[in-house]
């Protein structure tokens, strides 16, 4: 993983800059950082949005509309239980974001830190970190999260968004490991060192800002790969449960009327798409401008 | 003999993760709440003493490090255990893991056949309608769910059309497999195939094609002989990989196509709290997982005279 070489992060410094200039301009970074600011803005006042057609309560619902198609006032139409399936597929934005930000922040800090303690120790942490990080790696992920959401009575937003979290650092805790390491050797470090500087202090200062960017790109992915996890969780009802509003309850209802009714399934399997989709181009964006690879 | 020490060491290294795993899943399925007594009596009242004796069969009021090693000791005796409802995981495994084989098998060659033709096609003629297909197909696939293709899928091709079987094998292969294979497939596919295409492209361009080109080879036995030999390193490496995480089943696609296959009965057995069955389950997807990875590196050793060289 580590490989150090003449284009380490010495070299990456001054091409920072210019990676944002590039991006600035580039469309396939503007379009979905676009998409996923709108949809940040839709997570966090859902309210604002869902009443856009004139029936932004999800809960409101009425027998009589079960599985009525799109028709002006609700152009996504109607659900089993005759509620607007515009409003819930909004505020169903809401936990699959949350449990996204939330799950990859945990992840994230879980990483950062046993990441830096490997790679910048070296020794028996670095032994044992890395062993354990093998050991998370062994496993499938969902099978994981499976196994311990079974035994969790009250699944919410939180505790999904914190299974998640525990099982998805090992990947990204290699990733910091790698890049503490290859900034560890460099000679600002050592000048640091030379200078009396703390550890604590070159570690948070000089060695993860400067080793922190392929991290940060790796964990807008995972966002990503929470949410479809999250939905998917969802869909084989382990997940979130009702009365929460997810994309993935959505899908599992609609999957079952999709002869009669097919934008019960179409709405929210769009929409969930679109995020995914939107926040994986955004990570490529972020790795193409900064990767020093591909500026090769 | 430094291969040998190279090999004792991963070796070494693979014990450590096995017991690791293994005890990780140990304790998330027996030290989790959640009585399995219970689970497994559902409705039923059971008597104290049926309850107790349940409890002392399956060695439950022991202390948890204590059942662990008991569990080692069987494993190593070839004993996976037996299930709450009596019967031995062993037998379970063997019911199931022929349906997942056949499944993981066809994702497979779908894969292959499929990836590394694309990504050849794709790097030949640069630019055209298949590489931008392709493109397309890799961007569907990171960010299209795979339960949501399966569901449209199934829906569609299943129940709408009529063209191939909904759900089940009571149509044996190829027909019941098509469906839930293609679902599986697509990603591994559209990774495959942007690998070969990467590689492929990279090597058209390197210096050694070149001096090739000057002696005045032809193209196809250019492409044929040394690009795509050359490039088959990273796509085989995913393959490889990929074959372990197939042989697992899949928890999501055996559950839509309602596949009685490993996937599908490790899900079933998670619900129903049977904590043998889930743990022995577990282990044999480690070991199967865990031996493709070292299949991965003497693979990569016997493509790439680099690596062997160490």
């Amino acid at each position: 993983m580590a490989r150090p070489g003449p284009t380490g992060p010495a070299t990456a410094q001054p091409t920072r800059r210019g990676g944002w200039q590039r991006l600035r301009r580039d469309w396939t970074f503007v379009g979905p950082a676009g998409l996923i600011v709108l949809l940040l803005a839709v997570a966090a006042i859902p309210g604002l949005f869902a009443g856009f057609f004139g029936h932004g309560d999800p809960r409101a619902c009425d027998l009589h509309s079960s599985q009525l198609g799109p028709r002006s006032g609700h152009p996504f139409g109607f659900d089993l239980q005759g509620c607007d399936v515009w409003a819930n597929v909004v505020y169903g934005t809401q936990s699959s974001i949350a449990v996204g930000l939330l799950a990859t922040a945990i992840s994230g800090t879980i990483a950062v830190v046993l990441g830096t303690l490997a790679g910048f120790n070296g020794g028996w942490a670095d032994w044992l970190i890395s062993r354990l990080t093998e050991v998370f790696l062994g496993f499938p992920f969902l099978l994981a999260a499976i196994v311990v959401l079974n035994s969790i009575g009250q699944r919410t937003v939180l505790t999904v968004a914190v299974v998640l979290g525990l099982f998805g650092w090992p990947t990204m805790a290699r990733l910091v490991r790698a890049s503490v390491r290859q900034v560890r050797s460099l000679d600002y470090v050592l000048a640091a060192r030379t200078m009396g500087l703390g550890t604590w202090r070159i570690v948070t200062r000089y060695v993860l800002a400067n080793g922190l960017t392929p991290v940060l790109i790796l964990a807008t992915i995972s966002i990503g790969t929470v949410i479809v996890a999250e939905s998917s969780l969802t869909y084989l009802g382990i997940g979130l449960a009702p009365p929460a509003i997810s994309w993935g309850l959505q899908i599992a209802d609609g999957s079952r009327y999709f002869q009669t009714a097919p934008h019960m399934i179409v709405f929210p399997s769009l929409f969930l798409s679109l995020t995914v989709l939107s926040i994986i181009m955004l990570g490529e964006a972020l790795r193409a401008a900064f990767d020093p690879k591909r500026l090769q | 003999m430094a291969a040998a020490a190279r090999w004792g060491k991963r070796l070494g290294g693979l014990a450590i993760v096995f017991l690791g795993v293994t005890f990780i899943i140990y304790l998330a399925v027996f030290a989790l709440p959640g009585d399995p007594i219970r689970a497994f009596a559902g409705d039923r009242p059971l008597s104290e003493s049926v309850v107790s004796a349940l409890r002392a069969k399956y060695h439950l009021d022991d202390p948890l490090w204590r059942q662990y090693l008991d569990y080692l000791l069987g494993l190593f005796q070839g004993d996976l255990g037996q299930s709450f409802s009596g019967r031995p995981v062993a037998e379970q495994l063997a019911n199931r893991w022929p349906v997942t084989v056949v499944l993981a098998l066809t994702a497979w060659v779908l894969e292959i056949v499929f990836g590394l033709g694309l990504g050849v096609v794709a790097a030949l003629k640069r630019g055209s309608l298949i590489d931008h297909g392709l493109l397309a197909l890799t961007v569907l696939a990171s960010c299209v769910p795979v339960f949501v293709l399966g569901v449209l899928s199934q829906q569609f091709f299943g129940v709408e059309l009529g063209w191939l079987p909904v759900a089940g094998v009571r149509d044996g292969w190829p027909l019941s497999y098509i469906l839930p294979a293609s679902v599986i497939a697509v990603f591994g596919l559209s990774a495959v195939s942007r690998l070969m295409r990467g590689a492929m492209v990279e090597n058209l361009e390197a210096d050694y094609v070149r001096t090739v080109r000057a002696h005045g080879f032809g193209e196809g036995r250019i492409v044929g002989l040394h690009v795509m030999r050359n490039s088959l390193i990273p796509a085989s490496t995913y393959l490889a990989t990929d074959l372990g995480y197939l042989l697992g089943g899949s928890v999501i696609i055996e559950g839509i196509f309602n596949l009685p296959g490993v996937g599908n009965l490790l899900f079933d057995s998670i619900r129903a709290h049977e904590g043998p069955t889930v743990v022995g389950i577990a282990t044999a997807l480690i070991v199967v997982f865990l031996l493709t990875s070292v299949l991965v590196d003497a693979l990569h050793a016997l493509l790439d005279p680099r690596v062997r060289r160490g």
